[in-house]
């Protein structure tokens, strides 16, 4: 059964470029605004939207993604109203992907079955928990492969020649190779080496390979894109909401045009990377 | 809750797949697995090696000073005598301490440490993180760094960096750099946070020195070997002094290191009654205070499935102790599943009670205990009173308090 993970990658294939990949933070800086800023990505060229759920204890996020969940959460963000806002987007658009990323506590507390069914209903494609290796695949991988949703599986530097058959294992949709060891927000590691780590997944799967941490500009967006098949930008456009909030907490800006603006100028990268294949 | 099925033996966990039940296991990142599983295989490896234990055994004796002594508290049996009477009871069991304020760095914390950075050392790790809460295994941890000489970052959360500041300055002197969190409260939890992430992004050369019977397997599982020296040692050393079995043994949890090595040999001699003290801060209503297993629900977080404060939504809430070793929202997953099972008793004491403790042993016995500490003796205080004059109890005095006076002086008021 093709997901519309499955039918945007074969579409960009068709395009012959890379897909861009957006995170934002669901709730941030509130629910209403973080609605319009998902809402305009599609427009500015995002392909497929990695969606945040806040929690408390993202152990393996930066101070950019963890200041995003905190003032998620202090507005009253939660996993409920992050479906809410998925299934809002859904009603004026079918076709983008959304991929869920978080924690696990959030979504074993809200009970895995009733979480994948009200998943599926909100139109959620896939999902990526970050404290939930192959090891643990019995929790939510398994029962989400059943319920249709893809679990994409992180890859890291750490990800030996004799684990990635496992880290591949369960996985569907993409793989998402994290271009470094380290957390969200660090600086781009060097380019050859993810050509050549991309290189070395792809011996192992026939499924798309994005990557991401790191990736704050156009530039840098075109150098990955064009060893890989989508690119992944997250803290740049956390930081792009963060720029428009004042301490106090008003805005100096519009966040979603914020975000708009620098996913455009993204866009641009991953786009050049066609243009550059057809000359 | 369902009751956990009881087994056979208690002592067999965890399983292959670092399981007590349905708690623990390894929710970590995916950049962390290939590390945790090589400790895995570098701890089975070291047991094995009588090597490795020989080196741990020299230097538990001659560094860390072991075995601790069992000390007869005649004092605070007096105290607890005399409290009978006052009820017009003739109860007030006997009660011993197990001085870990004795060893080298005042508490517990050494016994591991120094199983840990032998680990270390046979992996090749050439750098130490470590979380701390009151400073102890802070301390502890620089300690062990110096003796091998590992350049050692410790993550404080800088709430406990201000009420803990002794402990801040021993670490320094060893050589150690403190790393203030300023995230959610300042805590332990947001210590072990940062810690996490340190790992992350330093995965070649860091060893990752957790401070207590929790994180990812295989962290639980070893920590408690490492102090399981406690209740080796109590064991035999109440049945040379009394010639049998206590009644009752007492430990505070905090992640559980401490209780747990105390109670891991006594788990399978059922006539011992075994209670963990939580900390139940201003009292179990609102949300101040650390008592994740009388108060909490299993959750998801570093690494482990254990007994949470949480909220709905699976946010975990901060929690609060006037201890800051005890000052975490959860707890060590085998803890989790000895009480599940109904094999250990996990009950509250109160910040007031805890400082009551503090000061009556202060005075009573001529020792100043860690405020973790004084929140088993606060318990033991709570119940020997009921109990007849021939049973007899052992408290985990896991660390010494000098390291609290400056916070217990500011709550009696008092400039130090
Ligand atoms: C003296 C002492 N006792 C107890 C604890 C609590 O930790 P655990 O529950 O791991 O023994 C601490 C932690 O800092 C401590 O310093």
């Amino acid at each position: 059964m093709a997901t519309r993970i499955d039918r945007k990658f074969a579409a960009l294939k068709a395009e012959g470029r890379p897909a861009l990949v957006t995170y934002f933070m669901g709730g941030d800086p509130d629910y209403e605004t973080s609605l319009k800023i998902m809402k305009a990505l599609p427009g500015s060229g995002s392909d497929i939207i990695e969606l945040g759920v806040p929690f408390s204890d993202p152990m393996a996020d930066g101070p950019a993604i963890q200041a995003a969940g905190l003032r998620a959460l202090k507005k009253g963000m939660s996993l409920t109203k992050t479906l809410a806002l998925a299934a809002s987007f859904r009603e004026s658009d079918n076709t983008t992907p959304i991929v869920l990323m978080g924690y696990y506590n959030p979504i074993y507390i809200y009970g895995v079955d009733r979480f994948l069914r009200d998943a599926v209903a909100s139109g959620i494609d896939g999902l990526i928990i970050v404290d939930l290796p192959p090891e643990m695949d019995a929790e939510l991988c398994i029962p989400a492969i059943k319920a249709g949703i893809n679990f994409i599986r992180l890859a890291t530097p750490t990800t030996d020649e004799k684990r990635l058959p496992k880290v591949l294992q369960n996985t569907s949709g993409f793989v998402y190779y994290v271009s470094m060891n380290g957390i969200t927000g660090s600086a781009l590691p060097d380019t050859s080496r993810v050509a050549d780590a991309v290189k070395r997944i792809k011996q192992h799967t026939d499924l798309p390979v994005v990557v991401g941490f790191g990736v704050k500009t156009a530039e840098q967006a075109k150098v990955i894109g064009t060893a890989a098949d989508g690119v992944v930008v997250g803290t740049a456009i956390v930081n792009a909401v963060a720029n428009t909030i004042r301490p106090d907490g008003s805005l100096v800006a519009d966040p979603a045009e914020a975000v708009a603006t620098m996913v455009q100028g993204l866009s641009s990268g991953v786009r050049a990377v066609r243009l550059a294949a057809a000359e | 809750m369902d009751k956990a099925v009881e087994p056979n033996s208690f002592k067999t966990g965890p399983d292959e797949e670092g399981m007590f039940g349905i708690f623990g296991g390894r929710f970590v990142a995916e950049t962390l697995m290939p590390l945790i599983l090589e400790l895995q295989q570098a701890y089975d490896d070291a047991k094995n090696d009588p090597a490795f234990k020989a080196e741990l055994r020299e230097l538990s004796t001659n560094y860390a000073g072991r075995p601790s002594k069992l000390y007869y508290a005649e004092g605070l049996t007096r105290h607890v005598r005399q409290l009978a009477k006052d009820k017009g009871l003739d109860g007030g069991a006997k009660i011993y301490f197990k001085r870990e304020d004795l060893n080298h760095t005042g508490s517990h914390k050494i016994n591991n440490c120094l199983g840990q950075i032998l680990l270390a050392k046979r992996m090749g790790k050439t750098r130490i993180i470590a979380e701390t809460g009151a400073g102890q295994h802070g301390v502890a941890s620089a300690t062990v760094s110096a003796r091998f000489g590992f350049p050692c970052v410790v993550y404080m959360g800088a709430t406990d960096v201000e009420r803990q500041a002794p402990n801040v300055f021993r670490m320094k002197l060893l050589g150690a750099e403190v790393k203030p969190v300023a995230s959610g409260h300042g805590t332990l939890k947001d210590a072990m946070n940062e810690a996490l992430r340190d790992w992350v992004s330093n995965v070649d050369d860091t060893y990752y020195l957790i401070g207590t019977a929790a994180g990812p397997h295989p962290y639980p599982e070893l920590v408690r070997d490492f102090q399981s020296v406690i209740g080796e040692e109590a064991r035999a050393q109440i049945l040379e002094r009394e010639g049998r079995l206590p009644d009752t043994i007492i430990a505070a949890v905090g992640g559980g290191s401490n209780a747990i090595g105390l109670f891991h040999p006594f788990l399978d001699d059922k006539s011992v009654e075994i209670i963990g003290v939580e900390a139940g801060g201003r009292g179990l209503d609102g949300e101040e205070h650390c008592a994740s297993m009388s108060a909490g629900s299993p959750g998801v977080l570093h690494g482990n499935r254990t007994y949470l404060l949480q909220n709905k939504d699976g946010q975990i809430l901060d929690g609060h102790s006037v201890s800051a070793g005890l000052d975490y929202p959860g707890v060590g997953p085998e803890h989790s599943w000895l009480r599940d099972t109904g094999r250990v008793s996990y009950v509250p004491i109160l910040d007031d009670e805890a400082l009551d403790a503090f000061q009556l042993t202060t005075r009573v016995e001529g020792i100043i205990p860690a405020l973790e500490s004084a929140h088993a003796i606060a318990q033991a205080v709570k119940i020997a009173p009921e109990m007849a004059q021939d049973k007899i109890m052992i408290v985990n005095l896991s660390g010494r308090g000098d390291k609290d006076v400056h916070t217990v002086g500011k709550l009696m008021g008092m400039e130090i």
